[in-house]
């Protein structure tokens, strides 16, 4: 083994990694990137029209994650013997350059204020025994006013589209009355509607609700980022999610950050490199590097740093924590240890319209993050008290461009056949026709749904593989259950001549054969106390000072809203406080 | 920075006054997709004679030849399913293989150790045999139309072994792998004459949808294009 040293180690180049490789960078740090999977460009994988291929993009998943060298295992419940997760269907991890980022779709939100403090929040308007047995709800520990300087940042750096509802105190557009305050304008417009999403705009505000076009990072007019990098305008092609934007329209590490950095003689990109795990000293209470598979020579190679970043993704960073044993982790039983704790993901139902046959809906238009949506039954936008759940979701219309292999797999929907005779009758009519409606909703945290090391299957470099024991549970159930009842009316004002409303099943148990989100989070949370976090409002290891774990695993709990703006302010807001403060005396941020 | 206009400038300017209207008469689709398969049958690579006519005509039920226009044989789904096996997928090297393979409740997903051609040449074999065993010993591609249909509508509702896959998991890898062959860009062998996506509408490569954001409900003018610039 050759020993090689950097000031700063940065392990995956998604989103969070890029972040912080360029706030490093900027701090005068040498920094190197470690990232698995292949180098990735817009010229290559987004090459117009060879990339404009559903088969071998979102069927074959060829950007995603290959779980043929390395997976999760998956249970419902403690009890049970947990088997891999074998194919790619619930949710879809991304590999390479830009990580997940390349193949995102674009919705770029900011948070709900009200879900940062959720615990206190819901105590403050209903009481402790609001909180149903076995939940662990809690807080970030940041505020949103903390944080907006990020957001704002974040929004600027990835183009994002959107209408304002106040700036500065001062109603200043149509945006989401929800919304919380900004001290900036979107640096795009909003993004057009769709045919659909503008049915959904007039009709949702016909029964009383309050539509907003969707924030998006999808550039709805040319435009160049505070990192000098330029973007085109969105075309509505439908092929964010799961693709490589040929139009440099989408958001992504690859166009909106690596430009910048590629240049910069402080920076290092390895690609294929796996990282096995961080190396502690003897007391495991400081990070001296990281060791890595050099996926091409396959040999093990140690480098050494001062600063480790685990930007890996949410369920890789538990992972390589627990590998590196960083932190406790946790145990259901004992409720010791966090390092695993509050796993939790974003529920998701998909309902359909059908419009009369002579509206065409044109599913196959649209952009990933564009839409309109309504956060009337969002976060504590509306009163649980007679409700007795706690969360709740933001309902939209994005239609992001749907496929026919796709669409044809799903099936008409409804009682109408999957194949046969019939088929191709009922086929047309719903892609033609119809419309979707989603209530993308929280998912709370509990005590026996966490994150650990499988004891039985191992990767293909040896290591165990994490083990995921989730299902979902009664309070979440109820939420899902209670927006989708509010889609109904909306749908009858669109015109719909008949209608299909999904919902999660009581006692539904978590399907893994199913695509939902990749809006994976928690199991390394933030928050004040070192007893239920396992990092600091700073994402800073509460146990190994040097390691600072950015990503949605920080989420004590899943929101309603889409998770990457949440992710990207956060990464800003930690490089800020590691650029000045920690830098300038390295050691804990905050006393325990 | 590099910008992708250049290209795309040069594709979409090969395809001007080609692009022709996706409201086809069914007849003329059919013809079309007729005239691809003839143009040169297909010799399957993987599979052998009778599970090639096995494949061929349970294709064809699950997506039939109606008024509609063409069905999956004549759209070459045999034929993209016989490519898919002798492709990562096909062999399963995009999906974790290493065991121990454990009987496991169905919503925690597929726990074989079959890569996709060996649930074929399992299934094919047990499903053939079934069909003989029900229909005095003839094989499913013997049988006529409504009696494929009843043997697949048995596989689809059933747990009963064809080799080691469960029937109703052989028979959603056949529905989804069908659709996939029907749907999927021609240059994988299905959806010949572009027929597949000019039944439901889709455009294909055009990937451009700048002016038809929203046209209150007018339905999108342009028929499909390829990727290698073929139009319907
Ligand atoms: C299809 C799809 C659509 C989505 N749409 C949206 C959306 O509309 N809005 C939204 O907010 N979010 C969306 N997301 C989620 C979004 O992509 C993620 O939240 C975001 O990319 C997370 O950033 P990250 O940096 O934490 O992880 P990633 O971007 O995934 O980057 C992590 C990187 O780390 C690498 N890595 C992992 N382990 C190792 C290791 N051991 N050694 C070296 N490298 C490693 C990975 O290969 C990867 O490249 C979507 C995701 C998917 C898959
Ligand atoms: S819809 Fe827009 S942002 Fe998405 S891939 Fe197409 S051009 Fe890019």
């Amino acid at each position: 083994m050759n020993a090689r040293k950097t000031d700063a180690i940065v392990i995956g180049a998604g989103w969070a990694g890029s972040i912080l490789a360029k706030e490093l960078t900027e701090a005068g740090l040498s920094v190197t990137v470690l990232e698995r999977g292949d180098d990735r460009a817009t010229a290559v994988e987004g090459d117009y029209p060879s990339s404009i291929d559903e088969l071998r993009g979102a069927i074959r998943h060829r950007l995603f994650q290959n779980l043929s060298q390395t997976t999760v295992t998956i249970r419902n419940t403690v009890g049970q013997v947990a088997v891999p997760y074998r194919r790619l269907a619930a949710f879809l991890p991304g590999e390479g350059v830009g990580g997940a980022g390349l193949h995102w779709s674009g919705v770029h939100f900011r948070v709900a204020p009200d879900d940062l403090a959720l615990r206190t929040n819901v105590i403050a308007r209903y009481g402790k025994s609001f909180i149903p047995e076995g939940m662990n709800l809690q807080d970030y520990d940041v505020t949103y006013e903390e944080l907006e300087p990020f957001f704002d940042k974040a929004e600027k750096v990835f183009g994002t589209s959107g209408e304002p509802y106040t700036i500065q105190g001062k109603i200043a557009g149509k945006g989401n009355p929800f919304a919380p305050d900004r001290s900036d304008a979107f640096p795009l417009p909003a993004m057009k509607d769709v045919y659909s999403a503008s049915l959904f705009k007039t009709a949702a505000a016909n029964v009383g609700y309050h539509p907003y076009s969707l924030p998006a990072a999808n550039a709805s007019a040319p435009y160049t980022n505070p990192y000098g990098v330029q973007m085109g305008p969105c075309n509505f092609c439908g092929y964010c999610s799961g693709y490589d934007c040929y139009m440099y329209s989408k958001a992504s590490p690859n166009v909106n950050i690596l430009p910048s950095l590629r240049q910069d003689p402080k920076f290092t990109l390895i690609t294929k490199a796996h990282v096995l795990k961080v190396n502690l000293d003897s007391e495991k209470k400081k990070a001296t590097g990281v060791t890595y598979l050099d996926l091409q020579t396959r040999q093990q190679v140690e480098l050494e740093a001062d600063l480790v970043i685990v930007s890996a993704f949410q369920f890789h960073n538990v992972h390589l924590m627990l590998l590196s044993g960083i932190g406790q982790p946790y145990d259901p039983v004992a409720n010791t240890g966090t390092v695993g704790r509050n796993f939790v993901y974003q529920t998701i139902t998909t309902s359909r319209a059908w419009l009369p046959s002579t509206h065409y809906t044109n599913q196959f238009i649209g952009a990933g993050g564009a839409g309109v949506a309504i956060d009337d039954f969002n976060s504590m936008n509306f009163d649980h008290g007679p409700l007795g759940f706690v969360g709740g979701s933001p309902v939209w219309v994005n239609q992001a461009g749907a496929k026919p292999i796709a669409a044809a797999i799903g099936g008409p929907g409804g009682k109408a056949p999957a194949w046969g005779e019939g088929y191709k009758d009922a086929m047309v009519e719903t892609y033609r026709h119809s419309l979707t409606i989603d209530a993308h909703g929280s998912n709370m945290a509990y005590r026996d749904v966490y994150l650990d090391l499988d004891p039985t299957y191992t990767d293909a470099y040896g290591q165990p593989l994490l083990r995921m024991t989730f299902t979902w549970k009664d309070n979440d159930i109820r939420m899902n259950q209670y927006v989708v009842s509010k889609i109904e009316p909306i749908m009858k004002a669109m015109g719909a001549t008949r209608y299909s409303l999904e919902k999660l099943a009581t006692d539904q148990l978590f399907d893994t054969r199913r695509y939902q989100t990749t809006h994976l989070g928690g199991g390394a949370v933030m928050g004040a106390d070192p007893q239920t976090s396992a990092v600091n409002r700073y994402l800073q290891s509460w146990d190994v000072p040097n390691v600072f774990v950015i990503g949605a695993s920080a989420f004590p709990q899943g929101m309603g809203y889409n998770p990457t703006g949440m992710v990207a302010a956060l990464a800003y807001w930690s490089a800020h406080h590691i650029r000045t403060t920690y830098l300038k005396n390295p050691g804990p941020m905050v006393r325990a | 920075m590099k910008r992708p206009s250049s290209t795309r400038r040069r594709f979409m300017g090969g395809l001007l006054g080609s692009a022709s209207f996706w409201l086809y008469s069914d007849h003329e689709v059919w013809a079309d997709a007729l005239t691809a398969v003839d143009a040169g049958p297909y010799t399957p690579r993987y599979f052998n004679q009778e599970e090639w006519r096995f494949l061929n005509a349970a294709c064809e039920r699950i997506f039939p030849t109606d008024a509609h226009g063409p069905g999956a044989r004549s759209l070459g789904a045999p034929e993209f399913i016989d490519r898919q096996m002798d492709t990562p997928y096909g062999h399963g090297k995009l999906w974790y293989m290493s065991g121990p393979f454990l009987n496991a409740p169905e919503n925690l997903g597929y726990q074989l150790s079959l890569p996709p051609r060996d649930i074929y040449r399992q299934g094919i074999a047990a499903a053939d045999a079934y069909a003989r065993q029900h229909h005095d010993g003839r094989s499913f591609a013997d049988l006529d139309a409504s009696a494929q249909t009843a043997v697949l509508k048995d596989l689809e509702h059933s747990e009963m072994p064809l080799g080691s896959v469960p029937a109703h998991f052989f028979f959603e890898q056949l529905r989804q792998n069908t659709l996939e062959g029907v749907f999927s860009d021609p240059l994988h062998g299905g959806n010949k004459g572009l027929a597949g996506w000019t039944l439901l509408g889709f455009p294909g490569a055009r990937a451009d949808f700048m002016d038809w954001v929203n046209q209150q409900g007018a339905p999108y003018p342009f028929g499909p294009v390829s990727i290698s610039g073929e139009t319907a």
